[in-house]
């Protein structure tokens, strides 16, 4: 059956990861966020969704990222919501889910920083959750979405990426999308159920359960980087994910994620009305980045404007992926204002010209 | 009727064997009380059947390889966070057995919210809390638990609680609560006997074993729980292990009564 729905970002995502066989959730509300527990709270006992088995307000977004490192272990689906002041707070934690290779999801709607900043929309946590954040060298898998459909799309998505790869899973929503309201067609979803011979169900016989993060023998801790380091590029290879939008003839390609991908793209459909060439690229993995994609895109003469909603983060892997980063631009707005259309006009037609 | 291998396990449990401890030798200093605690709670496992059940959640401290010893599964916690990851844990798996095994530090310190929330919550889950007043393995530094005058590596002129404040009391605080079910206080470490020199008595040993189970059962039960094993710490006290057993009993104890600080399902009425 196909239900169609006038929803929120922030209970899109929610009822995304119901519809995906959550088992649990655990955070600590924070503003732009608190709808998504709001509204697992409200469908907590509800005897549509059974797998849905734990709910709890915490203490702290330090328990809470811990309450889900405990869960994840036990091989279940588990999730977490936060912003900005919350996702620091849970890198530790984190960083021990990816050591111990851990599925679990945290949702990120990131609001103005640094510090309190405001709870207007922004992109500057980036650089925090696609280059590790916490301590030590890792990587999570970062999923960022346009629009209330990918909202409820994307936690389902982000479980079986979690569960495959054993490894924390990034969705990086914003202020706006978080509150943006659209209609939407919930995917239908098979309740997959993941092979988790490694959780801490019981000891049975020798055998035996460790999820660990320790290896104080430099030799174990050597091969078990290496591991992770193959496991990340396995990552790289297969899970590079974007949309192209008329770039093919585009002398300018609009690079952009998220809600500003959306601004980006009506300003490619206005341009090309007068006829100027000009295309989107949208990276929907930021990490993996899909740096195979927009590479070959580099490879013809066109130029790049970085269109995002802080200082400038994903301009530094785009350009590493470009041919000759001397192309690519950047056009920035933060403190949880959004580019105008009409500005992003003007920074293309000075770059057409 | 029993089965062979629950026969064979008797028999085991009988001639001394505890089957939930590893055969791997222990990396604790000479004199040190987390040895006896491992094996106390590795026979209460085997006692109350639960190794198919229990999963040990390791502190950050001297106790973060207490996995290598006791035989079941394993999570290793951050630092201080084990009471969250035990809450998680066992609400999505209300048949699982998690305990930790947690320092003074680990707990009383940067865990303490943590812990007093999970206390509050009522958990069904274990803490088992060594409390040495001291840092034992980042090298002897001053811990919330340390007894004023001290001697610490971050209080080189003994502790002056005028300055740092007291000693935190976590079994005092936590009983204080409405939902905990047990919280015992157990002094572990032999004690000299007083008139008769080089006379100790191991009754901690014994109060232990039986703290350990019924912090297994009022979980059983349902309830937190909560036992805190006053401990020495030799080398970072800098002290003779004989010496340390006298200070634990004569200055750590005052500080820090033993004693059973609550006990909702009656547990220890029933024995």
């Amino acid at each position: 059956m196909i239900s169609k729905d006038f929803i929120r970002g922030n209970e899109a995502i929610a009822y995304g990861a119901l519809k995906a066989g959550l088992n649990g959730y655990f955070a600590y509300p924070i503003t732009p966020s608190s709808e998504i527990p709001e509204t697992l709270a409200k469908e907590f006992g509800n005897q549509s969704y059974p797998e849905f088995k734990a709910f709890l307000q915490s203490a702290s977004e330090l328990e809470a990222i811990n309450m889900v490192i405990g869960g994840a272990s036990t091989g279940a689906k588990v999730m977490t919501a936060t912003s900005g002041p919350g996702f620091s707070l849970k890198q530790e934690g984190i960083s021990y889910a990816a050591g111990m290779e851990l599925p679990l999801l945290i949702v990120n709607v990131n609001r103005s920083g640094p510090g309190l900043g405001n709870l207007g929309p922004e992109q500057s946590d980036y650089f925090q959750a696609t280059k590790g954040g916490g301590h030590g060298g890792y990587r999570n898998i970062v999923l960022a979405p346009n629009s209330v459909q990918e909202m409820a799309s994307f936690p389902g998505l982000a479980f079986s990426l979690a569960f495959k790869y054993r490894n924390p899973v990034v969705i990086l929503a914003d202020a706006f999308l978080g509150e943006l309201k659209e209609d939407i067609v919930f995917p239908e979803v098979s309740q997959q159920k993941f092979e988790t011979p490694w959780a801490t169900t019981g000891a049975r016989g020798d055998k035996r359960h460790l999820v660990l993060s320790l290896n104080l023998e430099f030799e174990d801790q050597n091969n078990h980087l290496e591991h992770l380091q193959k496991k990340y590029a396995d990552i790289d290879k297969f899970e590079q994910r974007a949309e192209s939008y008329l770039v093919d003839d585009a002398k300018v390609v609009l690079v952009a994620y998220g809600i500003a991908s959306r601004i980006c793209k009506e300003v490619v459909n206005r341009l090309r009305l007068l006829g100027i060439k000009v295309g989107l690229f949208r990276p929907i993995t930021l990490s993996p980045f899909p740096n195979e994609e927009i590479g070959y895109l580099s490879q013809g003469q066109r130029k790049f404007l970085v269109v995002e909603l802080n200082m400038g983060q994903m301009i530094y892997d785009v350009k590493l992926a470009v041919r000759d980063s001397h192309t690519v631009d950047s056009m920035n707005r933060f403190g949880g204002i959004l580019p105008k259309s009409s500005e992003i006009v003007r920074e293309v037609m000075l770059l057409h010209a | 009727m029993l089965s062979q291998e629950e026969t064979d396990r008797s028999y085991e449990v009988k001639l001394g064997k505890i089957i939930s401890l590893t055969s791997k030798p222990m990396h604790y200093c000479a004199g040190c009380e987390h040895g006896t605690l491992t094996k106390l709670v590795a026979n209460a496992i085997d006692t109350l059947n639960l190794r198919e059940r229990a999963v040990i959640v390791d502190s950050v401290g001297c106790s973060v390889f207490a996995h290598e010893y006791i035989d079941v599964d394993a999570i290793q916690a951050p630092h201080g966070r084990a009471p969250a990851i035990m809450s998680g844990l066992k609400r999505l798996r209300p048949d699982l057995i998690p305990f930790s095994i947690q320092g003074d530090g680990d707990a009383v310190s940067i865990g303490l919210l943590e812990l007093v929330y999970a206390a509050n919550r009522g958990e069904p889950i274990t803490v088992f809390l060594v409390n040495n007043a001291i840092y034992g393995m980042t090298g002897g530094q001053m811990a919330p638990t340390t007894p004023e005058g001290m001697v610490t590596t971050t209080s080189p002129q003994g502790r002056d609680t005028k300055y740092t404040g007291p000693p935190l009391d976590a079994s005092k605080l936590i009983s204080n609560l409405e939902k905990p079910a047990y919280v015992k206080r157990v002094l572990l470490p032999i004690v000299p006997l007083p008139r008769s020199k080089g006379v100790y008595s191991a009754r901690g040993v014994i109060e232990g074993q039986k703290a350990v189970e019924n912090a297994f059962k009022a979980q059983l039960m349902g309830g937190f729980s909560l036992v805190e094993f006053i401990s020495t710490c030799s080398i970072n006290w800098k002290l003779q292990i004989l010496e340390s057993k006298r200070y634990a009993s004569e200055v750590l104890a005052k500080v820090f009564p033993p004693g059973l600080y609550k006990d909702r399902f009656g547990l220890e009425k029933r024995q």
